[in-house]
């Protein structure tokens, strides 16, 4: 693959009256100097003089009633400064959640899953925090385990949360049950009866984990005012803070929040994890505390993605016309709701997948249970979904006797289609033209382990430096599949992000700031807000606030929304800014050309130019000594909630789609899989930064990648305890297992979003698993009804 | 116990380090360099890269004391080592352009930042091209490659791809799939190599 | 926690009699792990890394001293052709960074069944040179491993150096792990032509509670070779002979099911795994004598 020329940098990239480093341009990060020096701070990297250490003792078992807690030996301890435990929390809030309050702050009197906070430790030195811990003596007394949905919905099951009282509670049919939404569409028996083929299948979905490299960490300092000063690494700032002040029995602004930098989200950072803890400790101690996970730690410290037991019903006609959808999807939310309720609605909603299908029968639900929280990651939902039915898509295929693209493409919904919640998708969804893009991609050569010469290259081969073949037992597979994602927050979520953008003239030169509450985790949002300012308001220099609590709510960065959300509200804003600029400029020089009150005018490489291209003025001559500033709320078009029955209703804002093909090699005398290359095609609407976009793009690639071959939480059933919270046991991609990435991007515009763009980062995600999974089963002829699929499964030794 | 030690050519003391620590911890929390990152501390993610005497290492694995009398080269010494090779007529192509152009970043001016550490205002040929070719996302695992890719680079001047992807095997990343990655060491490969050709 | 500098062998012997639960660290790779994660907390940590002798290496006439903190990278780079089967293994530790600090010393210290040195160094042959203030030793590595992460080192002795036989004969060395670099092995399997004595050795790792050799599957093999003229006629081996290997070596396991691979799959794999190693070796010696006019 030829080496791509580097691209200017904003500050070289002044072309003509047109402003460079604008929107569609592949302008580079404004912190990657800072990130590549090793300058950047992350929350981990914090430092205070005089601050202390947090340490959390979590539960050893994952059902158990707390007899007694004994804190006197670890406060004995030299260099303890506090120690607390639930009956040491400050006010009467101690409980916390996203949608549904039911997260202990610290465990009353029972723990629901292994590696809850039991008691928390401030000391001079980890190792002492560490020590002191452990010399906190709990006893326990274990009880019956909740581990699937038998156990959860047994007659007699422990219930996790007697006396529910949120407002789920009276919707559910179990109260091990967090949510459930049926979608019911069409009339199934009817159109079961027009089938010539029906396949069902039973699919399984092991949990998997978000990975970030960024452990959670951050620090708290106590201020004189009684307040806190909160340095964290978080996805949402104001969701934090609406959880947090409660329980400190704090009014929201003293508690004071600023991001720190963010090493990896992909939803596990939604929810709280250390923030309290770091601030209860600084309170109570008057220093400042830092608290970070070890990677031990951090498999207990945030939700995961929820596994699924899902089983599917289709059929199609002898011309491969789908007929009827049957579905049922088990999440296990494991102990605590997090955002199940959420991911509920997007597994209903998106599980027929891209395809036409007016017949259905859906029901999805989760699950409470003493297996470990889980919640957001990347895809919310509609991962699970389509690894299942992607497996349907080609099982049917195969039924009818069709080509498994052709099929897809035959029944591959389009602008128009109604979705199974009645909602008509109102923009461009070109599911066909995806798969026709990533069939069409050249293929990798054969045998390339042998391009070097006579001698195999193991390094290409499965199983890597591991030398466990030379070419024998090696067959090829080729899959393919597709995937639809909703972008941003649904079912009625009051869904916004406020910007604040200023206008000034620094050294003699038109600068705009911008200050937003988003929280950059990688994704390259920082950038593309400078890019929106530049394009919108002419100017060269931009520079971007450290995300705080200072300014209004941006709402999470998740469901693939920061770029529409926040930059919409980030052009909205600069508009409101233009539109002063302009009317000052009037004011000023309206009277010396009569374009002033005629003509359209435009902000463009720090001038006022009319559409026509003749400059009225420089930027900064019309600043003069004034700054324009606007903060200024913008939300997206309202969505509506799914009936709680039917499950119909206007749910989502936006669609996403991108298709996968994958290429493998199976050794299929071990199991072990090398991906040769996994080549997607996606819409984007427009990109706004092509290389981010890429970036994305191959980034949720692998993470899907992952999940096929290698990512699992694994729960022991009979104890509900993690086995393997390690990268020794977890194991994610390393370079040398991943494949080139050729990425076809499409730009179809989305006229409702901000320049037409479609969320980007989640899409990749959802159909990169199940075409690796399509390409090992064409190797290998099995079944595959799991992922990940391991060795075991692919040799009858499971 | 102290622990005396060379960290980017500067002589440097910690005191009063717990025996259990290791030289990952005393770099980031006493010594003022948290560039080398704390991802998974069991030798898992190559996070944590340093050279030691030249060799790199996960600097996790390594107790404080065994670094006593030793050399070590951070994330924020491979500027200042690139320039000692250039200057030994090393391969190692023209300088990068200066530091930060002015914009703004994000968390990393946001907090109360760390202890007094060593400012790297240039950028080693390695340090450019990660930020020319979009290798850099979240940027967890940026500074440990940055040091594995340095040195590989140094060894081996124009890598196969294969070649790449082992040297860089023990270096995970959550954010990119790799790609960029792969795109910036073949770009500093690809300039390194222009640097030494003669001129036409 | 006391860190004890030992600037010498002897001091090391010394302060290791004085301080028998010291546990000594080189390259870190193990322990350090343990101290990072809190599973392990000795009153002493005695680094290894000043006494110079323990990264050097000597090459004599029937086998390598191999020091016993001799890095991973120096095996793979240096002693390819004298321990083949051992280079092999070097490659597939963990990443770059470790095989540039961890060392077959710490493997054998450590003495897990999943140390990707040990069926290497089972098949090749080899004696741990094990030393105290008592006097030093040399155990022979098939009496060396005695449990799960258990070793014959009495509490005041050190590993000074492995030795092991120089490679009269092709070795090959496979591990199967989930994962394409950077992996613990979920079974391992090392294998060595002797033709000077006209045997074959195996190892096996991960696959039992200590690393094994597969004795039966050896024996078989030896004879079969033997009986069919195979070290001199320079045939194929048939694929009966081979098959029948691969079952005694997958009988020769006794493997667990855990989190990284299911007892049924090791035993399976290792047969896979013996099968080709077997092959490749014996291709390998049949290209040699045949270069060197033998048959």
């Amino acid at each position: 693959m030829p080496v791509k020329p580097a691209v200017g940098t904003p500050a070289e990239v002044t072309q003509g009256s047109r402003t460079g480093g604008g929107v569609g341009e592949s302008t580079l990060r404004p912190d990657g100097i800072l990130k590549v020096t090793g300058e950047f701070a992350y929350a981990s990297d914090m430092w205070h003089e005089d601050m202390l250490w947090g340490q959390v003792l979590r539960s050893p078992v994952a059902h158990a009633e707390i007899l007694s807690v004994d804190t006197g030996e670890a406060l004995a301890t030299p260099g303890v400064h506090a120690v607390m435990t639930y009956d040491d929390l400050p006010t009467g809030v101690r409980t916390y959640g996203l949608e549904i309050q039911d997260t202990p702050v610290l465990a009353h009197g029972r723990v629901r899953h292994h590696g809850e906070p039991v008691a928390i430790v401030a000391a001079d030195h980890p190792e002492t925090a560490r020590r002191a811990a452990a010399r906190i003596r709990v006893e326990y007394r274990e009880l019956p385990l909740v581990t699937d949905e038998s156990s959860a919905t047994a007659p007699g099951a422990p219930l996790l949360h007697e006396d529910r009282a949120d407002h789920r509670a009276g919707h559910v049919p179990h109260p091990n049950v967090v949510h459930r939404q049926p979608i019911v569409r069409g009339d199934v028996a009817a159109a079961r009866g027009r089938a010539d083929f029906v396949v069902e299948g039973e699919y399984t979905f092991g949990m998997q984990d978000q990975a970030f490299l960024g452990p959670e960490s951050g620090l708290a300092v106590p201020a004189e005012d009684g307040g806190v000063d909160l340095y964290v690494a978080t996805q949402w700032l104001h969701a934090d803070l609406r959880q947090i002040a409660p329980v400190l029995g704090l009014p929201e602004d003293k508690v004071r929040m600023t991001l720190s930098g963010v090493g990896g989200a992909f939803g596990g950072r939604e929810d709280l994890s250390m923030q309290i803890h770091a601030c209860l400790l600084a309170l109570r101690t008057g220093r400042p505390v830092k608290i970070v996970y070890n990677r031990f730690e951090s498999f207990f410290g945030h939700v995961h993605r929820h596994p699924a037991r899902i089983h599917y019903e289709h059929g199609a006609t002898k011309d491969g016309r789908l007929t009827h959808m049957k579905c049922r999807i088990v999440l296990d939310g494991g102990a605590y709701a997090s955002t199940s309720a959420a991911v509920v609605g997007n597994a209903a909603s998106l599980s027929a997948g891209p395809y036409v299908l007016d017949d259905v029968d859906i029901e999805a639900l989760a699950l409470y249970s003493n297996n470990p929280p889980c919640g957001a990651m990347r895809g919310f939902g509609a991962v699970q979904a389509c690894f299942a039915y992607e497996a349907q898509m080609d099982r049917l295929a195969d039924a009818v006797g069709m080509d498994r693209v052709g099929f897809r493409q035959l029944n591959a919904m389009s602008q128009g289609t109604v979705m199974p919640t009645g909602q008509r998708v109102d923009s461009p969804a070109p599911v066909a033209e995806l798969l026709r893009r990533v069939k069409a991609m050249p293929m990798p050569p054969r045998r390339q382990w042998l391009a070097a010469g006579e001698q195999a290259d193991v390094r290409e081969l499965p199983g890597g430096l591991s030398n466990t073949t030379h070419g024998e037992g090696v067959v090829r597979g080729v899959g393919y599949a597709v995937g639809i994602k909703n972008v941003g927050f649904s079912e009625g979520f009051d869904d916004y992000s406020t910007a604040r953008v200023r206008m000034e003239v620094v050294g003699g030169e038109a600068v705009a700031t911008v200050h937003t509450a988003m929280a950059e985790v990688g994704q390259g949002g920082v950038t593309v807000l400078a890019q929106i300012a530049r394009t919108e308001l002419g100017v060269v220099r931009v520079t971007i606030q450290p995300a705080d609590t200072r300014v209004g709510s941006a709402g999470s960065t998740s469901a693939s929304r920061q770029t529409y959300v926040t930059g919409g509200a980030v052009r909205n804003a600069c508009g409101l800014v233009r539109e002063k600029v302009l009317e000052l400029g009037r004011r000023r020089f309206g009277t010396y050309h009569p374009a002033w009150a005629t003509a359209e005018l435009l902000l463009e490489g720090g001038r006022v130019v009319t559409d026509g291209g003749e400059v009225l003025a420089d930027l900064a001559d019309v600043l003069g000594d004034e700054a324009v500033e606007v903060e200024e709320e913008w939300r997206h078009r309202p969505t509506e909630p799914f009936d709680l029955r039917t499950g119909q209703g206007f749910g989502h804002v936006q669609y996403s789609f991108a298709a996968h093909r994958a290429v493998v090699e199976v050794d299929t005398e071990l199991g072990l899989v090398k991906v040769v290359e996994l080549a997607c095609a996606q819409d984007v609407g427009k990109a706004l930064n092509p290389l981010s976009v890429i970036g994305q793009i191959q980034g949720g690639t692998v993470q899907g990648l992952g999940m096929a071959l290698m990512e699992e939480i694994v729960v022991d059933p009979g104890t509900a305890k993690v086995r393997n919270p390690s990268f020794t046991d977890y194991l994610i991609p390393t370079i040398l297992d991943t494949p080139d990435l050729p990425v076809d991007v499409l730009e179809l515009a989305d006229h409702h979003a901000p320049y037409g763009l479609r969320g980007v980062g989640e899409a990749p995600t959802l159909s990169s698993t199940p075409a690796v999974l399509a390409a090992i089963r064409d190797a290998t002829g099995l079944e595959l009804n799991r992922t990940p699929v391991r060795p075991e499964h692919l040799t009858g030794t499971a | 116990m102290r622990v005396s030690l060379t960290v980017n050519g500067r002589a440097r003391e910690a005191d009063d380090v717990w025996e259990g620590e290791s030289l990952l911890y005393v770099l980031r929390e006493r010594l003022g360099l948290p560039g080398s990152k704390n991802a998974c501390e069991q030798g898992e993610c190559g996070s944590c890269t340093v050279r030691l005497d030249d060799v790199p290492v996960c600097s996790c694995l390594v107790a404080a004391g065994q670094a006593e009398g030793r050399e070590v080269v951070t994330v924020e010494g491979l500027a200042a080592l690139a320039g000692r090779r250039a200057a030994r007529g090393a391969p190692d192509g023209p300088d990068g352009p200066d530091g930060p152009d002015g914009q703004g970043g994000q968390g990393g001016q946001g907090g109360p930042g760390g202890p007094p550490g060593e400012g790297a205002t240039r950028l080693s040929p390695v340090q450019q091209a990660f930020v020319d070719a979009g290798a850099v996302q979240c940027g967890f695992c940026t500074p440990g490659l940055l040091v594995a890719a340095d040195e590989m680079l140094e060894r081996n001047p124009a890598p196969t791809d294969a070649d790449i992807r082992e040297a860089l095997s023990g270096n995970l990343c959550r954010c990119t799939g790799y790609e960029k990655i792969m795109d910036a060491v073949r770009l500093a490969a690809a300039r390194q190599g222009e640097a030494v050709r003669p001129c036409p | 926690m006391d860190f004890l500098r030992p600037a010498s062998w002897e001091e090391a012997l010394a302060a290791k009699a004085a301080h028998p639960a010291a546990v000594p660290i080189a390259g870190g790779t193990d322990v350090m792990v343990e101290i990072n994660f809190d599973h392990r907390r000795p009153e002493h940590l005695m680094d290894l890394n000043r006494i110079g002798e323990l990264g050097e290496w000597e090459v004599g006439e029937e086998s390598v001293r191999l020091g016993a903190a001799v890095p991973y990278t120096a095996i793979m780079e240096h002693l390819r052709g004298e321990l083949p089967g051992l280079a092999l293994a070097s490659h597939t530790v963990a990443s770059p960074q470790i095989r540039n600090r961890g060392g077959v010393g710490g493997n054998l210290g450590t003495a897990s069944p999943a140390g990707d040195a040990h069926p290497a160094l089972l098949a090749a042959g080899a004696e741990v040179e094990a030393g105290s203030v008592r006097g030093s030793r040399l155990i022979p590595i098939d009496a060396f491993y005695t449990g799960v992460k258990r070793n014959a080192l009495a509490a005041d002795e050190l590993i000074r150096a492995v030795h092991i036989r120089k490679a009269d004969g092709p070795q090959q060395y496979s591990k199967v792990g989930t994962r394409n670099a950077m992996v613990i092995a979920v079974c391992a399997f090392g294998l060595a032509l002797h033709p000077a004595s006209r045997t074959v050795r195996t190892g096996i790792g991960s696959a039992a509670p200590t690393p094994v050799r597969a004795r039966t599957a050896e024996e078989f093999l030896n004879a079969a070779l033997d009986e069919g003229g195979f070290w001199d006629n320079g045939r194929s081996i048939t694929p009966s002979v081979a098959q029948r290997f691969a079952e005694l070596c997958s009988a020769a396991c006794n493997p667990v099911d855990d989190v990284r691979g299911t007892a049924g799959y090791r035993r399976h794999a290792v047969g896979v795994l013996a099968r080709r190693t077997l092959a490749w070796t014996w291709e390998s010696y049949r290209g040699t004598a045949a270069a060197e006019g033998g048959v």
